[in-house]
C-alpha cells in the first residue's frame, strides 16, 4: 500500500486531533522516522495546552450580571428612557410634524401623466447627454434595430423620428428603466455637439395629452402624449427652438402611425 | 423567545473566553461580549434557521472586536501589553504559571489579528476548521495556512531565537 504523502494540513490536524484513524496512524509513523518534525507538532500540542489553560478560568467565572440573557431581552423590550430624554423626545417630535407641515408644498404627491415622463426624461437627459464614454447603446446605423427593441418592450409599434431637416443628426438610444417601466431614449447632436434626448413610453391613460413646457435646472423641454404614447424632448437650448422640435416630432409621428 | 435563552445562554461562557483572549482587558471584554448578546436578540431572527447558532454568535463577536480594534488603533489608544498594569491582562499571574502566562498573553497580543483569531477559535475554543472558516468568512485553505503560521509564530515569539529553524514537509496542499 503506498501512503499519500504527508501534508503541512495533516500535522495541524494531528496537533488538533482531527485526523481519522488511518490517517492519524500514517502520520505517528511518519513522525518517527522524523525526530525535528516530530519535536515541532510535539511544541505545538504543548503551545494548544498552555493556551487552554490560560483562558479555562474565564468559562467557569460565574457570568456577570451585565451578560444576564434574560436581562438584556427585558431591556431591549421596555426601553425606560429617563424624564429629560422623553421631554427632549416630545419636543423633537413637534419640530418634526411642524417641519413636515412646513413641507407639504414641496414634497407634493408622486408625479402623473406627462408630469412624470418629463420628469423621468429630465433625468436620464443629466445623465446620459453629458456621457462622454457612451452616451447611447445602439447607434444611429442601427436605428431599424433600435426601432425594433422599443416596439418589443414597449409593446406597441415605435418609429425613430428624424430631426435632419432640423439639423439634429441621431446619434442612436438605449432603453432605460422608468417608475413606470420601460422607455425608449433616443438622442440628437447638431454640428455644435448640443445634445438632445427624448424619452417616449406608453402612458396609463389612452388618448392625447396637449403639449406643456417643462423646466428642470438647466434643461428645459416638452412633453405631450399622442395616441396613448408619451414623449418629451429635453435639451439645454433655448425653449423656443425645442419647442418648434417637438412640434415637428409630434407633426411626424402623427402621420406615421 | 425562550428558545432564544435556551440556546444563547449555556455558549455565554464561552463567549467570554474568546473575548477576554482577544481583548486583554477584562471590563472590555465583557462590554463586547454584551454588544455580541444585544445584536443576537435584535437579530435573532433574521438568522438562517438551518445554520448553527454558536458559529453565528462567534460571528457577531468576531466582527465586532475587529471593528472595535480598528477604531481603537486609528485613535492611536493602543497598549503594548508590556505596559498594561498586571490586574488589567487576561487572567492575573499566580505565583508558579505566572511567567507563562505573561509570555502566551504578550506573544498572543503580537500576533497579526487574522492569525490569533484562528488559532484561539480552533485551538481554544474546539471549533472545527469548517467552522472557523465560516465565522471568519475565509476558506477552510486559508484557515490552515494561518493556523500554521499562527503557531509557528507563537512558538518563535516564545521560545526565542535559540531554537532550531522549524522544518516542515516540502509538500503543501495544492488546491
Amino acid at each position: 500500500m503506498t501512503v499519500r504523502p504527508i501534508t503541512e494540513d495533516d500535522l495541524q490536524a494531528f496537533v488538533d486531533e482531527r485526523l481519522e484513524a488511518t490517517r492519524r496512524t500514517e502520520v505517528e509513523a511518519y513522525l518517527a522516522c522524523h525526530p525535528d518534525v516530530s519535536r515541532r507538532v510535539e511544541r505545538m500540542r504543548a503551545l494548544g495546552n498552555d493556551l487552554r489553560g490560560v483562558f479555562a478560568p474565564v468559562a467557569v467565572e460565574p457570568v456577570p450580571a451585565q451578560l444576564n440573557l434574560a436581562h438584556l431581552v427585558e431591556a431591549r423590550r421596555r426601553p425606560r428612557l429617563p424624564a429629560w430624554q422623553a421631554a427632549a423626545a416630545a419636543v423633537l417630535l413637534a419640530l418634526g410634524g411642524l417641519g413636515g407641515w412646513g413641507l407639504r408644498g414641496t414634497l407634493s404627491p408622486p408625479m402623473i401623466g406627462v408630469d412624470a415622463l418629463a420628469q423621468e426624461a429630465s433625468a436620464n437627459y443629466s445623465v446620459y447627454a453629458p456621457d462622454h464614454m457612451r452616451p447611447v447603446e445602439l447607434a444611429a446605423s442601427e436605428s431599424d434595430e433600435l426601432a425594433r427593441w422599443f416596439s418589443a418592450r414597449l409593446e406597441r409599434r415605435v418609429g425613430v423620428p428624424d430631426l435632419s431637416s432640423s439639423g439634429y443628426r441621431l446619434m442612436g438610444g438605449r432603453l432605460v428603466a422608468t417608475p413606470h417601466g420601460p422607455a425608449g431614449l433616443l438622442m440628437y447632436d447638431d454640428h455644435h455637439g448640443t445634445r438632445l434626448v427624448m424619452l417616449m413610453r406608453p402612458m396609463a391613460q389612452p388618448g392625447d395629452v396637449p403639449m406643456r413646457e417643462h423646466r428642470s435646472g438647466s434643461a428645459a423641454g416638452y412633453a405631450w402624449a399622442q395616441d396613448g404614447l408619451g414623449y418629451s424632448l429635453v435639451g439645454a437650448s433655448d425653449p423656443v427652438g425645442l419647442h418648434t422640435l417637438a412640434n415637428e416630432i409630434r407633426r411626424t409621428t402623427a402621420t406615421n402611425t | 423567545m425562550s428558545d432564544m435563552i435556551r440556546l444563547i445562554e449555556p455558549l455565554i461562557p464561552a463567549l467570554r473566553r474568546y473575548a477576554r483572549a482577544l481583548l486583554h482587558n477584562p471590563t472590555d471584554a465583557d462590554d463586547l461580549v454584551q454588544d455580541c448578546l444585544e445584536r443576537a436578540i435584535s437579530r435573532w431572527h433574521q438568522r438562517r434557521t438551518d445554520g448553527d447558532v454558536r458559529t453565528w454568535l462567534y460571528a457577531i463577536l468576531h466582527n465586532l472586536a475587529v471593528s472595535q480594534m480598528r477604531q481603537r488603533a486609528r485613535r492611536g489608544s493602543y497598549m503594548p501589553v508590556d505596559d498594561a498594569p498586571e490586574a488589567t491582562l487576561a487572567v492575573a499571574p499566580s505565583q508558579d504559571d505566572g511567567l507563562l502566562q505573561r509570555d502566551l498573553t504578550a506573544a498572543l497580543a503580537a500576533l497579526p489579528e487574522e492569525q490569533r483569531s484562528v488559532l484561539l477559535l480552533v485551538s481554544v475554543e474546539g471549533l472545527s476548521y469548517a467552522e472557523t472558516a465560516q465565522v471568519l468568512a475565509i476558506p477552510i485553505g486559508t484557515v490552515m495556512s494561518r493556523l500554521a503560521r499562527a503557531r509557528d509564530r507563537m512558538i518563535h515569539l516564545m521560545d526565542g531565537e535559540n531554537v532550531a529553524p522549524v522544518k516542515r514537509p516540502l509538500l503543501r496542499r495544492v488546491k
